[in-house]
């Protein structure tokens, strides 16, 4: 496969400042229901989420069904209108309708988790890869196509053929090359090696990763495989019922999970191991995530938590930073090891404002 | 690990089934034989395409048109399925043998109410009225944790979480006390948090039932979890079986090790990861070697000649010429797994 980067999707230098910077983004949705029961009803899906992902690096988000992941990355692309917040790109306001921010919504592509549904069925791979340069206004696209597949490692023949007559993953690869073809600097993958088999996931991952360091792209990764995206991801977020319940650089995450949810949800995953399996005491959640039509009081965790107190019925914990990089929002985050036994720590506050 | 009685409650022997499409003819299932004991949980795993669940389907006798089981027997309970008439095997399925597939809103009939597709599961099998039936459905609902159960009986599937609706649909196929249940990918659908309330919960009640379960999955964490016994297919072949312990510490087949090394864990962070360099072959045009030839690290000449499965002895098998010569894979440098994109 080749790994020089065509003519124009040269590496920019990863600086470190923030490209997307979200601040207090609320999406809601309005439910309308029809009959005896009319009524509306919001869905909280995002629910003031702050976040700034730096230039060059991989931003891991991990969270259940229906926690609000694909929603925030909509969001974030400008696919969905915040209700409320503000979303800047390279410094550029997204929500004015400038020429600035037309230009910046280029820079930011989505690779999606289904590549037949992101693929039209009529069209050829070349012309699917080519559409996006078409709606651009650019005419000679056959030279950049042919560069474009081969930097995802999709032979040139392959191009002329249907999506179907591709399998799961050259069709992803497929849309990975769609996606860079107007050389963007942030992709956002929303689940997009879930669907591929456990030998192909490894090697799109590395693909993205070779990628990454050949065209200085920026990634935000959405999956709910906690592995997964730690495997690629320079830091993690946590998401739970629409909040960022915890972030933190990869392996500090691994090392020290603070928030419950976390720490539940590492511990649910089954390891590949027999002897480790047999012998852990999973942390089991009981119940299942409450509505987001109507999130729970206080800390939305505190329906499941194991360590549930009375001040987390009542009080929200603030999303804080409890270490270098590492923040939460729980009452008691950092009293707890990896199996939730308390650990003696005089003050987890110590490190951050109080609430 | 599970006791095992000496008679195999299930026996497959040589079983394939093919697909007979416009473009060709697939061999699905080519040549797969084991043995399931009483109260034993066998894993079978592999990747999309790999036969794993036509071989589900195969035992069950559901294969869909145009695929046939062309060859082979099924004995369960020391009879032969593939000599039963239709309504023969009505009676089996559901009964002495039960399945839970993946997705449980299509193996729940949405229009009807929960605790009534309950009722059916034992109605249809003629086991008592239906007074027994629903007092049946009520111990089932509270069995699998549904609170409330009276009441839940009147829901409908979709007033149900996809947790829920799973546990319900894994009780239904254990209502007439089944002594084979086979399960696949029961909990690939469901949240990590939720597969380990199932998890959890169908470990309890094998246990309960002392039943036989086969368990088809992808994810190598559910089968450490679950499985006494693994089956390892590829390409339509069982190619590696082991309990469970040695497989995942000694792989007897390049395979195996190679899936197992490109897993990534939930203690690696931001690193590159072994990978399995291209993808699994043409099924129409099945090579004639060994399957994973084009993709092993370890190849040989030999290796051109189509190896069988072979008793390594300690009740594991491999397909692969190099494990039957007495080599091992464990330690392995994995750096030979550089996992290009081949085309």
């Amino acid at each position: 496969m080749s790994l020089t980067a065509p003519a124009g999707l040269q590496p920019s230098p990863s600086s470190g400042r923030p490209l997307l910077e979200l601040d207090e983004v609320v999406k809601h949705f309005i439910v309308r229901k029809r009959g005896f029961l009319a009524g509306r009803s919001t869905v909280h899906a995002v629910d003031r989420v702050t976040l700034a992902v730096k230039e060059g690096e991989t931003l891991g988000i991990v969270g259940e069904s229906g926690c609000g992941k694909s929603t925030l990355a909509r969001v974030a692309v400008g696919l969905y209108k915040p209700t409320s917040g503000s979303i800047a790109f390279g410094g550029v306001d997204m929500s004015q309708k400038s020429e600035e921010a037309t230009e910046a919504r280029r820079q930011m592509q989505m690779v999606f988790q289904d590549p037949t549904g992101s693929l039209n069925p009529r069209l050829s791979i070349r012309e699917s890869v080519a559409e996006p340069l078409r709606a651009g206004g650019v005419k000679k696209v056959e030279a950049r196509v042919d560069e474009i597949l081969d930097l995802v490692a999709l032979k040139s023949e392959y191009g002329d053929r249907l999506p179907h007559q591709l399998s799961g993953g050259q069709q992803q690869r497929a849309c990975i090359a769609r996606a860079l073809i107007r050389e963007p600097r942030l992709v956002v993958h929303d689940e997009s090696v879930s669907a591929l088999d456990v030998s192909l996931q490894a090697q799109v991952l590395n693909l993205l990763r070779d990628l990454q360091e050949r065209l200085g792209l920026t990634y935000v990764f959405i999956s709910h495989d906690v592995a997964t995206v730690q495997s690629i991801s320079r830091r993690v977020a946590v998401m739970y019922l629409g909040q960022i319940v915890e972030l933190a650089p990869s392996a500090e995450f691994s090392a020290r999970p603070l928030h419950p949810y976390s720490i539940a949800l590492r511990s649910a995953v089954p390891v590949p191991n027999p002897k480790v399996e047999r012998q852990r005491a999973r942390i089991i959640l009981r119940g299942d995530v409450p509505s987001p039509l109507a999130p729970p009081s206080g800390c939305r965790f505190h329906t499941r938590c194991p360590a549930v107190q009375d001040v987390c019925r009542k009080e929200e914990p603030r999303l804080i930073e409890h270490r270098d990089g590492h923040w939460a929002t729980c009452h008691f985050a950092g009293q707890f090891d990896k199996t939730m036994q308390p650990v003696p720590i005089a003050d987890p506050r110590a490190k951050g404002d109080p609430p | 690990m599970a006791e095992t009685s000496p008679e195999p409650i299930l026996r497959v022997h040589d079983l394939s089934t093919r697909f007979f499409a416009t473009f060709g003819v697939v061999h699905a299932v080519d040549g797969v034989s084991f043995d399931l004991h009483p109260r034993e949980t066998l894993g079978i795993v592999g990747e999309s395409g790999s036969g794993k669940s036509v071989t589900a389907l195969s035992i069950l006798r559901l294969v869909p048109s145009p695929g046939r089981v062309v060859s082979g027997t099924v004995e369960l309970a020391g009879q032969n399925l593939f000599d039963l008439d239709a309504e023969a095997m009505r009676r089996v399925r559901g009964n002495t043998m039960s399945t839970v597939f993946q997705n449980p809103m299509t193996a729940l009939n949405p229009a009807l109410r929960i605790g009534w597709q309950l009722d059916e599961a034992f109605l249809a099998h003629d086991r008592g009225t239906k007074e027994e039936a629903r007092d049946k459905t009520i111990e089932t609902l509270q069995a699998v944790g549904i609170p409330d159960a009276l009441e839940r009986a009147e829901s409908y599937p979709h007033e149900y979480s996809g947790g829920m609706r799973q546990r319900i649909v894994i009780a239904m196929g254990m209502v007439n006390n089944p002594q084979l249940l086979i399960a696949d990918e029961p909990t690939t659908a469901l949240d990590v948090t939720i597969q380990a309330q199932v998890m959890e919960l169908m470990k309890r009640l094998i246990d309960e039932h002392d039943m036989a379960l086969i368990l088809i999955t992808h994810n190598m964490g559910v089968v450490a979890n679950m499985c006494d016994r693994v089956a390892v297919m590829y390409a339509g072949e069982i190619v590696e079986e082991a309990p469970v312990d040695d497989l995942f510490e000694d792989p007897r087949h390049p395979y195996t090790w190679a899936l197992l090394a490109s897993l990534p864990s939930i203690e690696d962070v931001d690193a590159r990861l072994p990978a399995i360099a291209g993808f699994p072959p043409d099924m129409v045009d099945k090579p004639t070697g060994c399957r994973f030839l084009e993709r092993c690290p370890f190849a040989e000449e030999i290796c051109a000649d189509h190896p069988e499965l072979v008793e390594l002895g300690e009740g594991r098998k491999s397909r692969c010429w190099v494990a039957q010569r007495g080599e091992t894979f464990a330690e392995r440098d994995v750096s030979l797994l550089r996992g290009e994109v081949l085309e």
